[in-house]
């Protein structure tokens, strides 16, 4: 599998949060986002509530994809203490927030993932884990699927394409062969099975710099495609938006294409999906336990506004439930079109 | 601006301007070429890829532009757009040697 040096091994200048926010405030743009939303009748942006925790455990991965946000890799260090992984499961115990969603890198990775997917599960919450699918093929992770299944985590996998040619493009070489083995044993585990109650979805981002196509129709191709070419079969696609981030943006800047595509965003803003975006339901906790209003945020090192409490150490959900949401540039990435979320298009 | 050639990629974004000469023409196309588009008997996704074929087959530059990037937004791939590229080559190629049983007719008419 192709693995690639990541932005921060390279000591690239887009390796920091700061560095991609100061970029793409440069870039023009007909009409600011806030602007956007103020038209809508959106501005300021307050959160609606806590119906997700999304733990994002660390920048470890198996894999350096071509349009990753995080800029993941084998060479990340920066990993969730035990204390911290503590500090998110008290606040679970201690609300009624309903989901633990667990991302990276590849959150397999991380020790403390077992744990938090136990206690979680024996909380009664929902589960998901973001699986990039390869890491489950690896001599040393072979117990993830089986523990997925065992403790019924939700599984949202990473596969943008039904073909080998455009996942490996985006994904490293190899990557499409591996995913499909990963997805035929978790189908044989019940996963994407109906009646099994295991559930199994799959992300797409496009290969390349426009939009995702529509999801209902893209699910149907999907499910006709990955059934009649490998046998898999899977509950829901996913259509995300690749965010003018981190590695993606690195891409944009490389191909001279970072304006063009940012404005392409912003010519699609939809005022439906930018009433529905994710930020409004979900909290982002960082490997340190730093809170933010999503994980493109975290990304870019964007803290809560002012006057919020910062860390999961500090939560306070009257406090947090009503926030208002920090926005930037980027934001356009998730009311293009049809919106963009962890959970796929929102309009 | 240079201007000394016909086409010019960033003219595509200035389409509404042709608007400016007869508003009401315009408002009339756009309703129905946004009608055309959508999802009907035919999926949004066969549409893009029907529309990039034709694009090719009127040599539209900016057709081009614009419907690689709505068939791959439709979810279309690079494999199906080159095989919509080829069903317009092979039908322009297609009218062209057709149009050899016309030369034979006059070659019959005035041959012996």
């Amino acid at each position: 599998m192709r693995v690639l040096p990541t932005l921060q091994k390279q000591r690239h200048p887009l390796a920091s949060g700061a560095s991609q926010r100061r970029r793409l405030a440069e870039l023009p743009l007909a009409r600011s986002f806030e602007a956007s939303l103020e038209a809508a009748g959106l501005f300021p942006l307050t959160a609606t509530g806590i119906e997700v925790l999304q733990v994002n455990v660390g920048r470890k991965c198996n894999q350096t994809c071509r349009h990753c946000h995080v800029d993941a890799g084998p060479d990340r260090t920066e990993s969730m203490s035990a204390e911290v992984a503590d500090a998110c499961l008290r606040v679970l115990a201690a609300t009624t927030i309903p989901t633990l969603d667990i991302t990276g890198g590849a959150p397999e990775l991380h020790p403390e993932f077992r744990r938090l997917v136990t206690t979680a599960a024996a909380l009664g919450r929902r589960v998901i884990d973001r699986c990039n699918l390869t890491i489950t093929r690896l001599p040393n992770y072979r117990w993830i699927p089986p523990f997925l299944a065992e403790h019924r985590v939700e599984v949202t996998a990473s596969l943008p394409y039904y073909q080998p040619r455009q996942t490996d493009r985006q994904r490293g070489d190899g990557v499409f062969e591996e995913s499909i083995a990963a997805l035929r044993e978790l189908n044989a585990l019940g996963y994407g099975r109906p009646g099994s109650g295991l559930v199994l979805n799959l992300v797409t981002n496009p290969v390349g710099a426009f939009l995702p196509p529509d999801q209902q129709a893209a699910e149907r191709d999907w499910k006709r495609e990955l059934e009649r070419r490998h046998g898999i079969v899977f509950d829901r696609l996913f259509t995300l938006t690749n965010m003018p981030i981190s590695r993606f943006l690195q891409h944009l800047e490389e191909k001279g294409q970072a304006g063009e595509y940012l404005a392409r965003l912003a010519a699609r803003f939809n005022p439906a999906a930018a009433a529905g975006v994710m930020c409004r339901t979900t909290l982002s906790v960082g490997w340190d336990g730093s809170l933010y209003d999503c994980d493109f945020n975290q990304m870019l090192d964007l803290p809560l506004g002012d006057g919020i409490p910062r860390s999961i150490l500090d939560f306070d959900p009257a406090r947090l439930e009503r926030r208002t949401i920090a926005l930037g540039p980027h934001c356009f990435g998730c009311t293009a079109g049809a919106g963009s979320s962890c959970g796929g298009a929102v309009a | 601006m240079d201007d000394n050639h016909y086409y010019h990629a960033p003219d595509l974004a200035r389409f509404a301007e042709v608007g400016r000469g007869a508003p009401e023409l315009w408002d009339k196309f756009l309703a129905w070429y946004s009608a055309v588009f959508k999802e009907g008997a035919l999926s949004a996704r066969e549409k893009a890829l029907i529309a990039l074929a034709v694009s090719h087959a009127v040599q539209c530059p900016y057709c081009i532009d614009a419907y690689t990037t709505a068939a791959l937004e439709q979810g279309s791939n690079e494999e199906q757009m080159t095989e919509a590229v080829h069903v317009a080559a092979a039908i322009r190629g297609g009218a062209s040697l057709v149009h050899g049983v016309q030369m034979r007719n006059h070659l019959e008419r005035l041959g012996m």
